[in-house]
């Protein structure tokens, strides 16, 4: 279907080049934004080498990683490597900053990927069946979990279950990525707040699809109830649900950061927050840069689903 | 229907807010409980502060529900031995300070950028959007990292950082209610009369943009308390002697296995908080939306 | 018991609100037998889709809770079935089709889907059903069913979409056809074709049908047999022809009495000279499409021009021209020889006081949070000339007195007040600026005939005492005629002809003035009668 969407109309091509040139200028401020303050953080050399270093040392050190130069030509060669898709050398781990952040991203995507199928599903079905019977029993316990879920702080969240699971049963590992069971927690725990809020925004767009007129058209016609949520109402709510689902999966694509760092799972979030934290500046622009794209090529997906959906729109 | 029917009559709004809110339980609930919390954060600081900062070597990690103890050791003792009651009430002061001012300093400038966005030429509106667009994709921590590198981990510097962090969420919400209230034919009526842009904007768009920006900052009080929390439990939001349940919880966290009771309470104290955030808003989601007020205005017999 | 095919005994249900229970209907009967047309005649909030909705099990509950009654089908009683029972039932023994098409079809699935879900759901097996719809289609009047099909609704015309609908409901042949306002939000020469296609497919099927309505025209043209309804109650019941002849309820009385179009013409009389607006040459284009094109007409001081057309035809658009809500793409508008297009902004402003509008749904036009003070003192905080702010208060009360309205009614809000007590106080704001031309957009097509009848009685008052000048935008030409001096009839952006009221529905010269003319629907039902058997000569 989307195939012929591409075919049929020619906007949706001027819409996703002008998409991208809006994309492109907000990437370029945060690059902009990014290399400068990020500099305001500090001067690495304090990090990177002992107390009692000799100035010529320092001097070195600072020689290397282009440091001496004034900021607007530092910045200036940044740019002039980016064109060429280098991205400069990790200060730690002397190896390309690129390479660090999609190690570190590659486990974060399947993370997110994993959760969100999960959220998606659940969120969904629950939501439509509780919209369904509004202030119904099923709907005022599905309501209240959501928003416990909503509430909840994932950190208190994670060292919670690990002092349960963990230490005090022993069901599954406290952290790292070897087997499926050290999938478990950290998927649990970064299930819970999207889910209650995906749950809640699938109730109330169902709600308002299932008091529409065309639902009542489908009750004339003799639709039983469960064609009517699944098939009459539920591709008319799911609009608004996909961009909280963006939304939610955007959260998740920039790091889960506090998760990854409780359960020791080496994501671009930690990879983030590390690099921050040394100021490896290089590794901090690249994570920017490939979270920043990957949520860029999410979004688009999300205007391709958002016209498969719905006709009418039409970009 | 005629046209000479009589006029209905209805009670003031006040009163039928506090009506609604009576008819849902949980609601009240809440409401209640966010009254309470306030309470402690206003006057809990100045009248624990002593308390909650006394150490106390005998008390050291002491277990919860001893009730031969003083009231404040209720909930155990932390690892000086301070009393936790004490010190999750006067904690309550920076945590809801924090929240309280972030949530309405980005109330104020994102539905002040998001109203000139949607009433002004397309060249501003571009520009303020890539600019959400820009706040949006730059990370959190690196902000919080860059503001309290510069400037010292206070109260107010962390509301500064979180503030940023949550201006483009007004900013959308005002820009996308105005580009539909600007249509409506009201405000087509009051430019026929020769209003001026200022007077549409305050006195005709903005008292029906209001309410939704109500619903989102008590939900986003809620999302800023959790952020707080968490820049607080990586160790880059507020520093010691100063705490907020963020910073217990992270405090507690060495002692998990042996003194579970750390950890525990403030991230109750924090989940009973923004819980009953979400429950209120979700009540003036349903009491400020006339088509599905009736839900909360049918007469209690039925329930 | 009882022999006929629908019997609704003694139905009431009542609904749960804000102010305590609302009883919807109370004790309705009605029935219909095979092959005949019923309608249930009523104004908004009078109850008369609430018993259809009930035959159809389509009354949400809560709110809505049947309290007494029976509607007994073949003899069983609907209320007494399970809900798989009543969807059996649906759409394949009873069929509705409702008012707004657009609404009404699913927005995300095509035209054939949605027809061919009806065969199927009641077990006619997929390409059969495939093949039926298209028959269906090609029935129903649809151009290329083929392609058609496979369009969404959104990319068909009002009254397309109405007929689509048919085809959904008749695809099963069912025994009973309830129609719901079927033709009211459509033009009138739409209207007409797909009343005529209803007539004819009843016919060809013998087929009950159930026409909810609040038009008599509507009536007129179709149903043998009436109800009326008024408050939740049946007030009358009887013949369409004995209704109209001999109503002995005085609701119906008035109902009759208000229909439009009844008063005696006006005779020509000559214009005055000083004309107040003098439009030249107006155009508006949005991006390739003309909605205005090359229009000029004029209005005298205290004349009132009515311009009517359908939709589409750009009378709305040049309105907001004339008001410079959208700035015209060419043209000169002079308003007592000043250009209205080349005014500076200071200047537009010192004229908007001269210049008013009425807009069509009173709902929208009228700030919800402020109250009738502060909706009607609004006009002198923003020409504080005209009044000093001690007299306000005096004003504010004449002007309600002015339009109708009380006194102390100055402090309410506007969801306090019914439609038409709304379109008033639109009207007394309106006059707050003392204007001296009044643009009325569609300022009475969302209000019942009574109402109607009460606001135009108003206007034409309004007119006589403060010589004001009108320019009255309609759809519907009864209307315009017992209250305008000159029409102008438009279509596709351009003005098709003008002249005085007796000229244009006495002696109409173009084909598409006629048309709309012989479109428009009278309520008696001789008259329409005389124009069915004309018709079919």
């Amino acid at each position: 279907m989307s195939l012929t969407l591409f075919a049929e109309s020619p906007s949706i091509r001027t819409f996703l080049g002008k998409r991208a040139i809006a994309s492109a200028i907000s990437l370029v401020g945060l690059v902009i934004l990014v290399f400068f303050l990020s500099r305001l953080t500090g001067d690495p050399t304090a990090l990177y080498l002992p107390v009692d270093a000799s100035q010529e040392s320092r001097e070195q050190f600072r020689e290397i990683h282009g440091l001496n130069d004034p900021l607007p030509v530092q910045f200036a060669r940044y740019m002039g490597d980016l064109l060429r898709l280098d991205f400069g050398m990790s200060i730690r781990r002397a190896e390309p900053a690129l390479d660090s952040v999609l190690r570190g991203f590659k486990w974060t995507l399947q993370l997110a990927l994993i959760t969100m199928s999960l959220v998606t599903v659940m969120a969904i079905v629950v939501g439509s069946l509780a919209a369904f019977r509004v202030g119904g029993v099923f709907d005022r316990i599905a309501t209240f979990c959501s928003l416990i879920a909503a509430s909840a702080p994932d950190f208190w969240i994670a060292i919670v279950a690990i002092v349960v699971f963990s230490v005090n049963l022993g069901w599954v590992p406290t952290s790292g990525t070897g087997t499926v069971w050290h999938w478990i927690l950290p998927v649990s725990v970064l299930f819970i707040r999207p889910f209650g809020l995906i749950l809640q925004v699938v109730r109330g767009s169902m709600i308002t699809a299932l008091s529409s007129a065309y639902v009542k058209t489908a009750r004339a016609k003799g639709v039983l109830d469960r064609p009517i949520i699944f098939v009459h109402a539920l591709r008319n709510a799911l609009l608004p649900v996909i961009t909280v689902i963006g939304d939610q999966a955007a959260g998740l694509l920039n790091g889960a950061v506090i998760v990854e760092t409780i359960f020791g799972f080496p994501g671009v979030g930690k990879v983030m927050i590390d690099a921050i934290l040394q100021r490896d500046f290089a590794v901090v622009l690249a994570a920017v840069m490939v979270t920043a794209f990957a949520i860029f090529l999410m979004n688009l997906l999300i205007d391709i689903l958002y016209a498969v959906l719905d006709p009418r729109i039409r970009y | 229907m005629t046209d000479s029917q009589p006029v209905r009559e209805l009670p003031s709004k006040l009163v039928q807010l506090l009506r609604m809110l009576w008819r849902d339980k949980l609601a009240c609930i809440a409401a209640a409980f966010l009254l309470l919390v306030i309470c402690c954060a206003l006057f809990g600081p100045m009248m624990l502060e002593d308390l909650a900062t006394k150490q106390n070597l005998r008390g050291r990690n002491a277990p919860p529900f001893d009730f031969s103890k003083n009231w404040t050791f209720w909930l155990g003792g932390d690892a000086l031995g301070r009393p936790l009651l004490a010190r999750i009430i006067v904690a309550a002061g920076n945590t809801m300070m924090v929240a309280a001012g972030a949530v309405f300093c980005s109330l104020l400038i994102g539905t002040t950028l998001g109203m000139i966005a949607g009433y002004t030429s397309k060249l501003t509106s571009q520009i303020i959007l890539r600019l959400a667009d820009v706040i949006m994709s730059f990370p959190s921590l690196l902000l919080a990292v860059i503001v309290l590198y510069m400037l010292p981990a206070s109260v107010g510097n962390l509301v500064i950082v979180l503030a940023i962090t949550r201006i483009p969420v007004y900013l959308r919400t005002a820009r996308a209610e105005v580009l539909e209230i600007r249509e409506r034919m009201f405000v087509q009526a009051a430019r026929v009369m020769g209003a001026s842009t200022p007077r549409i904007i305050f006195r005709h768009i903005l008292p029906l943009v209001f309410p939704t920006l109500i619903t989102i900052a008590t939900l986003d009080f809620a999302f800023v308390m959790l952020a707080e929390s968490s820049l607080s439990f990586l160790g880059i939001g507020i520093q010691p002697p100063e705490i907020t349940w963020g910073l217990m919880v992270a405090q507690g966290r060495s002692y998990l296995t042996s003194a579970w009771w750390l950890s525990f309470w403030p991230g109750l104290a924090i989940i009973f908080t923004t819980l009953s955030l979400n429950l209120l808003s979700n009540w003036m989601r349903v009491a400020l939306d006339p088509q599905q007020r009736w839900r909360l205005e049918m007469s209690t017999q039925n329930d | 018991m009882t022999d006929h095919l629908l019997d609704v005994q003694s139905l009431s249900v009542e609904f749960h609100t804000a102010g305590g229970t609302v009883k919807a209907v109370q004790d309705v009967s009605w029935y219909l037998d095979r092959g005949e047309v019923l309608a249930i005649l009523g104004e908004s909030g009078s109850g008369k889709s609430v018993s259809a909705a009930a035959v159809m099990d389509l009354i949400d509950m809560p709110p809505g809770r049947i309290s007494s009654g029976r509607i007994l089908f073949e003899g069983r009683d609907l209320l007494q079935l399970s809900q798989a029972g009543r969807r059996a039932v649906n759409g394949r023994k009873i069929a509705m089709i409702f008012q707004d098409p657009l609404s009404h079809l699913n927005p995300v699935y095509t035209a054939g889907w949605q027809i061919e879900e009806t065969l199927v759901i009641h077990g006619t097996r997929r390409r059969e059903a495939r093949a039926q719809t298209l028959d269906l289609l090609q029935r129903v009047g649809i151009p290329d069913p083929a392609a058609s099909a496979a369009k969404y609704p959104h990319q068909f015309s009002g009254g397309q979409r109405q007929r689509l609908m048919i085809a959904m409901a008749l695809a099963l042949r069912p025994d009973i056809l309830i129609a719901d306002e079927p033709t009211t939000a459509l033009d009138v020469t739409v209207q007409a074709q797909i009343l005529s296609l209803l007539q004819d497919l009843q016919r060809e099927t013998g087929m009950g049908m159930l026409l909810i309505t609040h038009d008599l025209g509507v009536v007129a043209e179709i149903a043998a047999r009436v109800v009326v309804m008024n408050s939740g109650r049946i007030v009358e019941h009887g013949s369409a022809l004995d209704i109209y002849r001999n109503p002995s309820h005085p609701y119906t009385r008035d109902l009759i009495a208000a229909a439009p179009g009844k008063g005696d013409l006006p005779s020509n009389t000559d214009r005055r000279a000083d004309a107040l607006l003098d439009v030249q040459g107006l155009s508006k284009s949005f991006g390739q499409f003309e909605a205005v094109r090359n229009v000029t007409f004029d209005v005298m001081a205290g004349e009132c021009v009515a311009i009517v057309g359908e939709s589409g035809s750009g009378k709305s658009t040049l309105a907001k021209a004339i008001l410079r809500l959208d700035e015209p793409s060419a043209g000169k508008a002079f308003y007592k020889g000043r250009d209205l297009f080349s005014l500076s902004d200071k200047e537009l402003f010192n004229i908007r006081r001269q210049i008013q509008m009425v807009f069509q749904d009173p709902t929208q036009s009228l700030n919800p949070r402020m109250s009738i003070y502060e909706l009607i003192s609004e006009a002198w905080v923003i020409h504080k000339e005209i009044l000093p702010r001690a007299q306000w208060h005096e004003r504010v009360q004449q002007l309600l007195e002015q339009v109708g309205l009380s006194a102390d009614h100055a402090q309410r809000y506007p969801h306090q007040f019914s439609g038409g007590q709304r379109q008033r106080i639109a009207i007394a704001r309106a006059l707050a600026l003392e204007p001296e031309l009044i643009v009325c957009d569609e300022a009475v097509s969302a209000l019942d005939v009574q109402v109607q009848a009460q606001v135009i009685a108003l206007l034409s008052d309004l007119r006589k005492k403060l010589d004001l000048a009108y320019i009255f935008i309609a759809h519907d030409l009864p209307v315009v005629r017992d209250f305008a001096d000159r029409v102008i009839v438009m279509q596709g952006g351009s003005i098709v002809e003008q002249g005085s009221v007796r000229d244009i529905f006495e002696n109409p010269q173009q084909s598409y003035t006629q048309n709309l003319l012989a479109a428009s629907l009278d309520p008696d039902p001789e008259i329409q009668a005389a124009r069915r058997a004309a018709r079919s000569l």
